[in-house]
């Protein structure tokens, strides 16, 4: 048998890799928690485009005059466009307005780009709903995959999506990166695209226990991820792609989605190579797991 | 072997073609273009309408493209945006208040295409510029405001039955009686027993205290989510009417939730004026003057609307609200003189009926209620200055006139002033319809330029990403990777059909969607072709390519199914631009998956089926 790289060998350099770094982004959340974005923290965020550059000293100072003591004043993008946000003012809907009239009277004409509102029940709402759909989405995949493989694939890839999940959380919270509804989505996605990964690569494990009868399951693993490797770099390679072509081209409003997908899809390759691989030799998953039904008297085992 | 059957090549093609014919619409170029509609909204546009129309952009020398009457609006095309405008103007000019008029882009989607119910895909906020708002209805309120006409219906009630109580008052969203003696407790009770049923259970839930002779009474759930139903219908109503004031060509109004109203106004240039027009948390009250024989503890004074100064006083009980208001509009009397007519539901008929019967020669006076905040600058314990906000209820008096007869459900209002007055006051009897307040929980507005901007980087993503996919295709998998490009492409075209088909909106993140589609939809493909690579080396290429198909389907279908289902996650939990994410991202995965094992199949089988080749290169 052709097994060009011996994944498995390294399996307890990755543990440990993956452990520390779980423990760092679960401590890292624990500790100082994640920058939320308007969708979730509720607020006033207004953003507007000077024609000339502006120093942003000068618009926190008039906003301090005008009994907006806590805004946030930064660039966005270019040094034209400034964009502003102020905590919750218990749900006060005009702020953003207030804002735009004692900026616009500064004898320099500014154009209004966006304005958005969040009020505090809408943001706590969201925040739950939120971590509901993670748990859910998280929940249904566990369910379908222990239907069409089995329980230990399940636990193996829930395993590695909520390893994706948390490290992206983690460096999102380390690095202070803004944690919006897109990034919520993108995350979505990782979870979607981390999982096609390691059921690709599942399935042709499962594949080889079934058919191939002399190897060891260590290197049966190695051999299905030698056999996939090719198509999982590929995919990975693609998807960056037009990730990058998205970071790059896509604007500030989305810079957020983009980083957090090119995290995840570097992420999602790795985990679906050595924490599900991992998780299948820790649970010693054996020929019999995954033996097919005998057509006559078998008890049905959610298997296709 | 690998030979599709004609069925089979028939029914990719038929999706082909109809894929391309919705996608079709995106191609053309859309138009400048009017919305002309009656200001009351009950009133259709009409021939006569459109012919006044002509006559005046023929007047004033504007050239114009096509008129036409759609559903209850008239449409007129117009060559460039310099022409909208300016007519927009002449024609506000020449017929005033009577039309609202919007600007809009009308698509210029040829006329069998439109038979076919082919249209470009809609445009979400982020993309076309606009406001979203998103309100709540203040349920407590309303409750309030029905309990205060129960109470004073039971207070009548109990004092024509002699059932004698000390106090009677509302406190906490609860009515107290404490009644005089055991016998009226006892009488009182079985009164709210008997008033209790309704056809789904009771609406009341009594507590019982007979040692005070204390009854409380408060709604049950049943009661609430009808009261809760009615007002968020009604302030439904009342938000459309408003919108329509404001003149936007595709506005939304919908429920959300159980007491929450999303607006969304596309295109919308001045958001702020939009707002101040939604949010008026206007009502009206409709209540007779105070005369002599009123006594001082039933009447209130208040000023009017146009004069500080001037103060009348008027009785402290409501006759009809706002919310009983149905239409109000503005005419001329006998002799000329402006006046607005009022159209009242069958409810608001009888309580005025009744309170006017009686009363002809005094005068009724019409009040205006608005919730206000006050913005104050102060000093917090921080030694910082903070803006503080206070919100309070303010009413004035709009309208006070001599009633002349007896009056209904439709009535008018003479005396008024001018027409521009009167169709002020009009306005305001139509707007101060409001079953509950309401205030804004959400608000996004986006501003025209980052609309277009949007676009543009969202566009320019998309070739970039496809086309550094496609070059990379060609590169490494040679022939297939020119059938995956095609497939590629067709699962573009695809997309964009079926969006336009649902009448999806396309938002930011929903481009970002389709983005990540194209990077992710060459997957299928990949796994295929890898498969067919591995499969060379113990079979010959047909069963190779057989196989490998065969094989690869099986995982496609797994790894997409659960990326299916946290797409339908995100439809559910997410909102707006994330909705939009999620719509793409569905329906990119169900036409990759159709693109890669159907289409990059049939274009397989044409080049390779039933040929003997003795090398395959992949």
């Amino acid at each position: 048998m052709n097994i060009r790289f011996k994944f498995m060998k390294y399996r307890k350099i990755a543990s440990l890799i993956s452990i520390s770094l779980f423990i760092i982004s679960v401590l890292s959340l624990g500790l100082r928690g994640l920058s939320l974005g308007l969708d979730f923290s509720g607020g006033t965020l207004i953003e507007v485009s000077y024609e000339s550059p502006v120093s942003l000293e000068s618009i926190r100072n008039s906003l301090e005059e005008n009994g907006y003591p806590d805004s946030q004043v930064v660039n966005f993008g270019t040094n034209l466009d400034v964009l502003i946000k102020v905590a919750d003012q218990s749900g006060n809907s005009s702020v953003g307005e207030q804002i735009f009239n004692i900026l616009n009277n500064q004898e320099t004409t500014i154009e209004l780009k966006r304005v958005e509102f969040v009020g505090p029940q809408v943001g706590d709402e969201l925040r739950d709903q939120g971590g509901l759909g993670m748990v859910v989405a998280l929940f249904m995949i566990l369910m379908y995959v222990a239907f069409r493989f089995q329980y230990k694939f399940a636990l193996g890839a829930v395993t590695a999506l909520a390893h994706d999940v948390v490290i992206i959380l983690g460096l999102f919270s380390i690095f202070g990166w803004d944690f919006d509804l897109t990034v919520l989505a993108a995350l979505l996605a990782v979870i979607g695209y981390s999982l096609n990964d390691t059921i690709v690569v599942s399935d042709r494990i499962r594949e080889n226990f079934r058919t191939e009868r002399v190897l060891e399951p260590i290197d049966l693993i190695d051999l299905s991820l030698n056999q996939t490797l090719g198509r999982t770099l590929v995919t990975s390679f693609t998807t960056l792609l037009v990730l990058f072509a998205l970071f790059i081209f896509g604007g500030e409003l989305i810079k957020g989605f983009s980083l957090a997908l090119i995290i995840g899809v570097l992420i999602g390759t790795y985990s679906s190579i050595y924490v599900v691989a991992n998780m299948l030799m820790s649970l010693t998953l054996t020929q019999d797991d995954l033996a097919l039904p005998e057509p006559e008297g078998a008890d049905f085992d959610g298997m296709p | 072997m690998n030979k599709f059957s004609i069925y089979q090549y028939l029914l990719i093609l038929v999706i082909l073609i109809v894929g391309s014919i919705y996608a079709l619409p995106n191609l053309y170029p859309t138009q400048p273009s009017i919305q002309v509609a009656y200001t009351d909204s009950g009133r259709s546009a009409d021939q006569s309408l459109l012919n006044d129309l002509e006559n005046i952009l023929e007047e004033s020398n504007t050239e114009y493209e096509d008129i036409f009457l759609r559903e209850n609006k008239i449409v007129i095309k117009f060559q460039d945006v310099d022409t909208q405008l300016s007519s927009k103007t002449v024609l506000q000019n020449a017929l005033l208040d009577r039309v609202i008029i919007a600007l809009f882009l009308e698509p210029a989607t040829p006329q069998w295409l439109k038979d076919l119910g082919a249209n470009p895909v809609k445009l979400g906020l982020d993309l076309s510029g606009g406001v979203h708002f998103l309100l709540e209805v203040d349920i407590d309120t309303a409750q309030q405001g029905r309990l205060e006409l129960l109470l004073d219906t039971y207070r009548k009630s109990f004092k024509e039955d002699r059932i004698r109580f000390d106090k009677s008052s509302i406190k906490d969203l609860k009515l107290n009686f404490e009644f005089s003696d055991n016998e009226s407790y006892n009488r009182g009770l079985k009164r709210f027993r008997d008033d209790s049923p309704v056809i789904n259970g009771v609406q009341y839930i009594i507590t019982e205290k007979p040692s005070s002779n204390l009854l409380m009474l408060e709604y049950s759930d049943i009661a609430l989510r009808e009261i809760r139903d009615y007002a968020v219908g009604q302030n439904l109503i009342t938000l459309r009417n408003r919108v329509n004031e404001l003149g936007v060509s595709e506005p939304i109004v919908q429920r959300q939730g159980s007491n929450r109203i999303v607006v969304q106004l596309p295109g919308v240039q001045d958001p702020t004026a939009a707002k101040k027009i939604i949010g008026k948390t206007a009502n009206l009250e409709f209540r007779l003057e105070a005369n002599t024989r009123t006594s001082p503890l039933r009447k209130e004074e208040f000023s009017f609307k146009e004069n500080e100064f001037q103060t009348a006083f008027l009785e402290k009980a409501v006759v009809v609200s706002g919310d009983r208001v149905t239409n109000a509009s503005t005419g001329f009397d006998e002799s000329g003189f402006s006046q607005v007519n009022i159209t009242l539901d069958m409810e608001g008929g009888r309580a005025i009926q009744k309170a006017t019967s009686g009363n002809i020669g005094r005068r009724l006076g019409v009040l205006f209620v608005e919730q206000k905040t006050k913005s104050e600058l102060v000093t917090n314990p921080e030694g910082k200055n903070v803006i503080e906000q206070t919100s309070y209820i303010e009413k004035k008096i709009i309208s006070l006139a001599t009633v002349q007869a007896v009056l209904g459900t439709s009535f008018r209002i003479t005396g008024v002033g001018s027409p521009a007055e009167a169709s002020e006051l009009a306005l305001l009897l139509r707007a101060g319809a409001l079953a509950a307040p309401m205030k804004f929980v959400e608000e996004r507005t986006v501003g025209p330029s980052l609309g277009k901007e949007n676009i543009e980087l969202g566009m320019k993503s998309i070739m970039i990403g496809f086309s550094l996919v496609v070059l990379f295709m060609i590169f490494y998998y040679r022939i297939f990777g020119l059938a995956a490009n095609i497939s590629l492409i067709i699962n573009l075209v695809l997309i964009t059909g079926i969006m336009s088909l649902l009448g999806a909106s396309l938002t930011l993140p929903g481009m970002a969607g389709i983005v990540l589609t194209v990077g992710m939809a060459v997957d299928a493909n990949v796994l295929i072709f890898s498969r067919i690579r591995e499969e060379l080396k113990e079979k010959d290429p047909q069963t190779a390519i057989r196989d490998g198909f065969s094989r690869a389907f099986v995982t496609i279908f797994d790894a997409n199914v659960t990326t299916l289902i946290t797409a339908l996650i995100l439809y559910i939990i997410g909102t707006g631009p994330v909705k939009g994410f999620a719509i793409t991202l569905s329906i990119g995965i169900i036409t990759s998956m159709f693109t890669a094992i159907m289409c990059t199949r049939a274009m397989v089988n044409l080049v390779y089926g039933n040929k003997n080749i003795q090398v395959l290169k992949i």
